[in-house]
C-alpha cells in the first residue's frame, strides 16, 4: 500500500483502467506529452502510446463531441477539461447529446464516457480557473456527477466512473490535489457511484459536504466537538444522483443539519438537499436546515478568495446557531 | 480524379448530367448498373411521395411538425447510395432520402415526426444515428465515430449531413478541424439548400463557396450540383475511396434548393419569391433523372406511374402503422435514460403511477 496524494491516485487509476480495458482512451488539451497542466495524465502517453493518450486541439466542444462518437463506436473515452470553467463551450455537447443519447436512441447507442474536470478555487488562479458549478451538471438528467475528497475515494470512484455504462462528470478538487497524502491500496477497487460516506458519526447535528470543502467541514466538526457538539459528517461523494437514504437517516437521528458547499448559494446542491430533507424528514427537524456556501458571485480573483471559501469558523458559527435553535 | 479537376477556389461546379438529363461528362459517369439506377430513382420517388403524404397528414392535423425534403432528393440518395453495410451515417434532421437509402424504415422516420422516441431507435444492424436537432453538434460525433474506426483499424467510413446554416456554428469548425488533424475517414456533406429557415446563405458566410472552407482544415473540398444524382454519387464515392485508403476527410458542398418550407411551421413566402422557387423547380432532381432514364430506354411513362403509385401506398401503409402506435408507454419515458433508473427516477415514477391509480387511469 502506497502513500499518495489525490492527483497520484487519479494517475494510478487511469493507468490501471487503461491496462485493464484497452477500449479506455484518454485525451484532452495538453494531456499527452506534458501529462496535463496538473500532471494527472503524466506518463500515460509514454506507457500506452499516442493512440491511447493524445493531445487534442484546443477544442472543448470537439473533445466532448468526438468522445461521444468514440463511445458510440466502441471505445471508452476519459477526457479532460483543463478547468471546469472551460467546460462551458462543451455545454451543448454534454447536455444535448452526451446526457441524452441513450434515451434518444432507446438504448441503441450509449455513451460510456467520463469527463474529468479540475474544479474549485483556492489555488490563487486566474479568472475562470476556480469554478465550482457542479449544480449546472447535476441538474441535467442523464449525467452522474461524482466528486472525491480523498486519494482513496478518488481511486475507487474514478474506477467506478470509467466502468459505468452511462456518462459521468468527474470533478477533481484541485485545491487538495497535492494538499495531503493517504494510504491507498495498490490493487483495483470500486466505490459505488450514488453512495455517500459517513466520515464521522455523531448525534447532535448532520454536516453534509463534498470535495475540497470536506477539509474545512471536518475541521469545523472538530471545533464543534471541542464545544461539546457532536457532529455527524457526511461526504456526499456523488452530487447526482444524491444518496437520499444516508442523508435522511442521519437527519432523522440528529434533527439538525448544516450543508457546506463552495459553490454559489442560490440553487446550489444545498438547496436540493434541504428540499429532500423537508420532503422526507420535516417532522424530525429541530431547527431550520442551514447552508454555508460561496456567494452569488463569480469566484473572486486571488486577492479576494479568502472571503469566498467557507472557513471552518464560518461553518462552526452556523453549527452553533443550528444547535442552539430553540434550546 | 474528380477533385483535382474541380478545385473549390476555381468556383466550378461539378456536374455529370445537365438539366435536360444529358450526360455532359461521360468520363465521370459512375459505374453503376441499370438496376442500381432504377433503385436510386425509386428511392428518390419514395422520398418525394413520403414527403407529400406527410405534408398532407400534417395539414389534416394527424402528423406533428414535419421537415420536408422536396428538391433535395438527389443530394441525399446520391450521397448515401455508395455507403457499404459497415459504414456509418450521421444525419441532421432533413435526410429522409439518405435514411431510406441506408435501409431505415419509413415507419421509423414517420414515428419520430409523429412524436414517438422509438422513431429514433435504429436496429442493431444499421449504423445510423438518430435525428439530431441542435445544429452542427452532430458533426463532432461523426468525427469521433470515424476516429474510433481508425483507432480500432475498422474498415468503415462515416458520412455526416448538415445544411448551409450549420457552417456558421463553432461545432462545424471544431469537427472539420478535428477530422483534419487526426485524418479520420469521414465525409462532411453540406446540403446547401440556400436557406437556414429564413436566413439566406449570404448571411451565413461571406466565402464564395462552402466547399472552399475545406482548404482551411487541410482537406479537399468540392462544389457539386446537388440536383445531379450522378455527380453526387461520383463525388461521394471518390471521397469514400480516399477515406478508405486512409487519406482522411473530405468536404462536399451539394448545391441545391429546398423547394418546400423549413418545416410545416414555417411560411417560406415571407422570405423568397415565387420566381426563385419556379426557377429551381425547373431543376428538379427527379425530373432530371427521369429524362435521362427515359432517353436511355430504362424507364417508361407507364413504369414511372407504377413507381409513384407504389411509393404512395408504402407511405400510406407506414403512416397507418404509425397512427396505430398510440402514445408512449409511461415506463418508456423513464427507463431509457440511464442503464438503471436512479432512486430518484424510481420514486418519481412510483409517485406518478400512484396518482394515476387514484384517478383510475392506470
Amino acid at each position: 500500500m502506497a502513500v499518495i496524494n489525490l492527483l497520484q491516485a487519479v494517475n494510478q487509476t487511469l493507468k490501471q483502467e487503461m491496462k485493464r480495458d484497452k477500449r479506455v482512451i484518454v485525451f484532452g488539451e495538453d494531456v499527452g506529452l506534458e501529462g496535463g497542466v496538473f500532471r494527472a495524465t503524466v506518463d500515460l502517453q509514454k506507457e500506452f502510446g499516442p493512440d491511447r493518450c493524445m493531445d487534442s486541439p484546443l477544442s472543448e466542444s470537439g473533445i466532448v463531441g468526438a468522445g461521444i462518437g468514440l463511445a458510440i463506436n466502441g471505445l471508452i473515452p476519459v477526457v479532460e477539461m483543463q478547468f471546469m470553467g472551460f467546460s462551458y463551450p462543451a455545454f451543448n455537447q454534454i447536455i444535448s447529446h452526451m446526457a441524452r443519447m441513450r434515451n434518444r436512441s432507446r438504448g441503441r447507442y450509449t455513451v460510456p464516457m467520463v469527463i474529468r474536470m479540475p474544479y474549485g478555487g483556492g489555488i490563487r488562479a486566474l479568472e475562470h480557473h476556480s469554478e465550482s458549478t457542479e449544480a449546472l451538471y447535476a441538474h441535467i438528467p442523464g449525467l452522474k456527477v461524482v466528486i472525491p475528497s480523498t486519494p482513496y475515494d478518488a481511486k475507487g470512484l474514478l474506477a467506478a466512473a470509467i466502468r459505468d455504462e452511462d456518462p459521468v462528470i468527474f470533478l477533481e478538487p484541485k485545491r487538495i490535489y497535492r494538499a495531503f497524502k493517504q494510504e491507498v491500496p495498490d490493487e483495483e477497487y470500486i466505490l459505488p457511484i450514488g453512495k455517500a460516506n459517513i466520515v464521522k458519526e455523531g448525534g447532535d447535528v448532520t454536516l453534509i459536504s463534498w470535495g475540497a470543502m470536506m477539509r474545512e467541514t471536518l475541521k469545523a466538526a472538530e471545533l464543534a466537538n471541542e464545544k461539546g457538539i457532536h457532529a455527524e459528517v457526511i461526504d456526499l461523494r456523488t452530487v447526482a444522483p444524491i444518496d437520499q437514504e444516508t442523508v435522511i437517516e442521519s437527519v432523522k437521528k440528529t434533527g439538525r443539519v448544516v450543508i457546506v458547499h463552495e459553490a454559489t448559494k442560490t440553487l446550489g446542491i444545498g438547496a436540493e438537499l434541504i428540499s429532500i430533507i423537508n420532503e422526507k424528514a420535516f417532522l424530525y427537524l429541530e431547527a431550520p436546515p442551514a447552508r454555508v456556501t460561496g456567494f452569488d458571485m463569480p469566484f473572486p480573483l486571488p486577492r479576494g478568495e479568502q472571503h469566498y471559501i467557507p472557513s471552518p469558523d464560518r461553518i462552526l458559527r452556523k453549527i452553533e446557531a443550528v444547535s442552539n435553535y430553540l434550546t | 480524379m474528380i477533385f483535382e479537376g474541380y478545385h473549390p477556389l476555381d468556383k466550378t461546379m461539378f456536374q455529370v448530367m445537365d438539366e435536360e438529363g444529358n450526360i455532359i461528362k461521360p468520363e465521370y459517369m459512375p459505374d453503376i448498373s441499370k438496376e442500381q439506377m432504377m433503385e436510386m430513382y425509386q428511392l428518390m420517388i419514395q422520398t418525394r411521395e413520403a414527403d407529400l403524404k406527410a405534408l398532407m397528414y400534417q395539414r389534416q392535423g394527424r402528423m406533428l411538425t414535419y421537415a420536408p425534403n422536396i428538391g433535395q432528393e438527389a443530394a441525399q440518395v446520391g450521397s448515401a447510395f455508395p455507403l457499404k453495410k459497415e459504414d456509418w451515417m450521421v444525419p441532421a434532421f432533413r435526410e429522409l432520402g439518405a435514411w431510406l437509402t441506408r435501409g431505415a424504415k419509413l415507419e421509423m422516420i414517420y414515428l419520430y415526426w409523429y412524436g414517438n422516441e422509438f422513431g429514433s431507435y435504429m436496429p442493431e444492424d444499421l449504423k445510423i444515428l438518430p435525428v439530431s436537432v441542435p445544429i452542427a453538434s452532430h458533426l463532432n460525433h461523426a468525427a469521433g465515430i470515424a476516429w474510433a474506426s481508425k483507432l480500432q483499424g475498422k474498415d468503415e467510413v462515416t458520412i455526416t449531413y448538415f445544411g448551409d446554416g450549420a457552417t456558421s456554428q463553432g461545432d462545424f469548425h471544431e469537427a472539420m478541424n478535428w477530422a483534419g488533424v487526426y485524418q479520420v475517414p469521414v465525409v462532411f456533406l453540406c446540403q446547401n439548400n440556400q436557406f437556414a429557415i429564413s436566413v439566406p446563405r449570404g448571411i451565413q458566410t461571406s466565402s464564395e463557396t462552402i466547399a472552399q472552407k475545406a482548404l482551411a482544415y487541410g482537406m479537399p473540398g468540392i462544389l457539386v450540383d446537388g440536383n445531379d444524382i450522378f455527380a453526387m454519387y461520383a463525388a461521394v464515392k471518390e471521397a469514400f475511396d480516399r477515406a478508405r485508403r486512409g487519406e482522411g476527410p473530405t468536404l462536399i458542398e451539394a448545391f441545391t434548393y429546398r423547394i418546400g418550407a423549413h418545416t410545416t411551421s414555417d411560411d417560406p413566402k415571407r422570405y423568397r419569391s415565387d420566381e426563385e422557387v419556379e426557377k429551381w423547380k425547373k431543376k428538379d432532381p427527379i425530373d432530371r433523372m427521369k429524362k435521362y432514364l427515359m432517353s436511355q430506354g430504362i424507364l417508361t411513362e407507364e413504369e414511372n406511374e407504377k413507381i409513384i403509385e407504389k411509393a404512395g401506398k408504402i407511405a400510406e401503409e407506414a403512416f397507418k402503422y404509425v397512427e396505430a402506435s398510440g402514445d408512449t408507454v409511461l415506463e418508456d419515458i423513464f427507463k431509457y435514460h440511464y442503464k438503471e433508473m436512479t432512486p430518484q427516477l424510481t420514486e418519481q415514477l412510483a409517485e406518478y403511477k400512484a396518482y394515476l391509480m387514484e384517478r383510475g387511469e392506470a
